[in-house]
């Protein structure tokens, strides 16, 4: 529930419905009786044919407009690459934040997508994980075209063109990157924490946040008992689930946290957490005394993507748009405002060249984000970083009761 | 055509309870009793096991929000009464001023409302990091992540819905009956206990159904001011249909908890004897 934390949020539970809404919510009350009448249809889907993606894209024009969905503080407050992307295409954008969560999103977008209807978004951004997992198997994802995306082609990172979850880039494109480790409070801390260790040590009792969500716990009780989660077994997850369970039982967790416990550790409610890369950089340059660091025995990557829902309204639009992201002097103005991992590696020299123009604050602030791990990782950086598992459903329905009877005892 | 007419007006209501009440509910009484997953469909077997399943898995958590909910509408009935009390019987012209002071926090949103105490009780916050400063507090000291916090959120959140009938109830006591009480040799004791408490009990009643329900169910004040061990049946069946797609066993969850209000809701009418309380309230 990271929304709870989101203006835009809060903004959109006292927003007026409109009247198209309250059709659709009537129209999925109506969506609702034929379930009760036969039950939810499947819509698992094979995968797509060249031809048929070939007919579709053949099939859709440039309409002049775009929607784009994506998480809170992923653009810049002015909206300088999109306003830009207006001027140089006449596309015209809305810019929506109103993803805050990925179980949340999908658990909202599911019923309407699986009524065939669209979703009102041209683009939305979901992270690797379960959840897009499922959009992909059910067909919500509309296959891209590649010959539109000359950008990504040309200055994508080879890591960001092959990703398992998506072999290919069939239906995503990554919009950025972002790395789950531990975030320490050096006003509470004296130590350097390079051990994930630290989140077990009794020294911490009751001032240790984790994460609620399955996922990344799963991954943080692994690596703590040395086991690659990419490559983990049930039992694995059984004995990551003991680990977890036994650090809970010692009262040495506070709390399992979504988005809030940035401010957790901010605040020093817990001293020691596992956390998002750059919520950690900006509270940093903030001037909060936290500290971020990937343990040593590894930590997680995981990649937000950029996609183009089913009977989305302007497909062709979307994907331009996409494609300018790739720009390299685009990805790196948005990447100088997100902080976290961008998928363009270019974007390093330009951000370079910027700071030996920058004076001052501006300066030493761009010096920093170049050399900083955490917006571009090395090599050895990379080496100690695992993804998410990959999940069948059936798997799913024993990871998650393994880990969910540990964050919501 | 004039014989219709009736029938027409109330057209919209019946709509209105067809769209958002009675499809759901048969919606989602079918899907508890489904089996399947979210990729490949789920299908209607008739399954009244998934009952037993969700039940045996989070009776803690359902027992535990019966708890909380509890636990804040009593503290709710104690301070709501007295507020509503004195603003009825003591505040004189100012009546709807303090009313107006009773409702101001509620312009906004619930969610932030509840953010806004994470703030306030912060472990190094305003008040205990003040109170830690002056040594008054051990260092280690939180309320945060506790039961306190969740049970004291929950009552904060709900309190107007405890005191606005409570106090109308009050509002409508004629002065005149207490007055006779009074004449009769009545003590003000006795008075409030004889005449003003049963009169008031209608309010009492409607009060302690719009927030022990709600209260129960709320997941709100487990996630933001709960720790380990504070999840309530809200957050579970939140999590069931949205993380884990598991829509049998979060529709399964849900007429549990309606069932368990219910009949609780029963009991509580019988207790306070329903004839009474309604004929009072239609009065």
């Amino acid at each position: 529930m990271s929304h709870l934390h989101d203006p835009a949020f809060l903004r959109g539970m006292t927003q007026p419905r409109t009247r198209r809404e309250a059709f659709r919510i009537a129209g999925l009350s109506a969506a609702g009786l034929a379930l009760a009448a036969c039950g939810v249809q499947g819509q698992k889907a094979a995968p797509p044919k060249a031809d048929a993606v070939k007919d579709y894209w053949a099939k859709q024009t440039k309409h002049g407009r775009v929607v784009f969905a994506n998480w809170p503080e992923y653009m810049p407050e002015d909206q300088a690459p999109l306003k830009k992307f207006q001027s140089e295409t006449g596309i015209s954008y809305q810019y929506k934040e109103v993803i805050q969560e990925n179980a949340e999103f999908f658990g909202k977008a599911d019923p309407v997508l699986r009524a065939g209807q669209p979703l009102g978004y041209d683009i939305v951004v979901m992270t690797n994980g379960v959840q897009l997992q499922h959009m992909i198997q059910l067909g919500y994802c509309v296959a891209l075209d590649h010959s539109k995306l000359p950008n990504f082609a040309a200055n994508a990172g080879e890591a960001y063109k092959n990703r398992a979850y998506d072999p290919g880039s069939t239906y995503t494109i990554p919009y950025t990157s972002g790395v789950t480790g531990i975030a320490y409070n050096t006003k509470y801390v004296k130590d350097d924490i390079t051990s994930i260790e630290a989140l077990f040590d009794p020294k911490y009792k009751g001032r240790v946040g984790m994460m609620g969500d399955a996922q990344e716990i799963a991954n943080f009780g692994m690596i703590a008992l040395g086991v690659n989660p990419e490559k983990s077994t049930e039992a694995d997850w059984k004995k990551a689930g003991e680990k977890l369970k036994a650090q809970r039982d010692a009262g040495i967790v506070r709390k399992y946290y979504d988005q809030s416990y940035i401010d957790a550790v901010s605040k020093g409610d817990v001293w020691v957490t596992m956390a998002w890369s750059g919520d950690v950089f900006q509270r940093q340059l903030a001037g909060e005394p936290v500290k971020f660091v990937v343990p040593e025995e590894g930590g997680t990557i995981w990649t937000d993507n950029m996609l183009i829902p089913k009977g989305a309204a302007n497909p062709v639009d979307a994907l331009m748009l996409m494609d300018y992201l790739y720009q390299p002097a685009v990805a790196a103005e948005l990447d100088e405002f997100i902080q976290f991992v961008t998928p363009v590696p270019g974007v390093q020299d330009i951000l370079k060249e910027k700071a030996a123009k920058a004076a001052g604050e501006d300066k030493k602030a761009l010096e920093q984000m170049v050399a900083s791990p955490l917006m571009f990782p090395s090599e050895a950086d990379y080496a100690k970083l695992r993804t998410y598992t990959s999940l069948t459903t059936q798997q799913e329905q024993v990871f998650n009761p393994i880990f969910q009877s540990i964050t919501q005892a | 055509m004039k014989r219709l007419t009736p029938y027409l007006l109330a057209l919209p209501s019946w709509m209105w309870l067809a769209v958002f009440l009675v499809v759901p509910m048969a919606a989602m009484a079918s899907v508890s009793l489904q089996t399947g997953n979210a990729i490949d469909g789920f299908a209607m077997t008739f399954s009244f096991s998934n009952y037993a399943d969700a039940l045996g898995r989070y009776s803690t958590q359902l027992v535990r929000s019966l708890w909380y909910g509890g636990l804040a509408t009593v503290a709710m009935l104690v301070i709501g009464y007295p507020v509503a009390y004195w603003i009825a019987f003591k505040g004189g012209s100012r009546k709807s001023v303090y009313l107006f002071m009773l409702l101001l926090p509620f312009f906004v949103s619930f969610v932030l409302r509840t953010i806004s105490w994470g703030f306030l009780l912060a472990d190094d916050g305003v008040l205990f990091g003040t109170l830690k400063g002056w040594g008054l507090l051990p260092a280690d000291f939180h309320v945060l992540a506790t039961t306190v916090a969740v049970v004291g959120g929950l009552t904060y959140n709900f309190l107007p819905f405890m005191i606005l009938p409570i106090y109308v109830a009050l509002e409508r006591v004629d002065p005149r009956v207490v007055e006779a009480a009074y004449d009769l040799y009545a003590s003000r004791t006795a008075a409030f206990r004889r005449v003003v408490l049963p009169l008031s009990l209608p309010g009492v009643f409607a009060g302690v159904l719009m927030t022990f329900v709600p209260a129960t169910a709320d997941p709100v004040n487990a996630q933001v001011l709960g720790g380990t061990g504070n999840t309530m049946i809200g957050n579970i069946i939140q999590t069931e249909y949205l993380t884990n797609l598991n829509y049998p066993t979060a529709s399964a969850l849900s007429f549990t908890l309606m069932a368990v209000l219910l009949i609780g809701i029963f009991i509580y009418a019988r207790a306070l004897g329903t004839e009474n309380v309604l004929e009072a309230a239609a009065r």
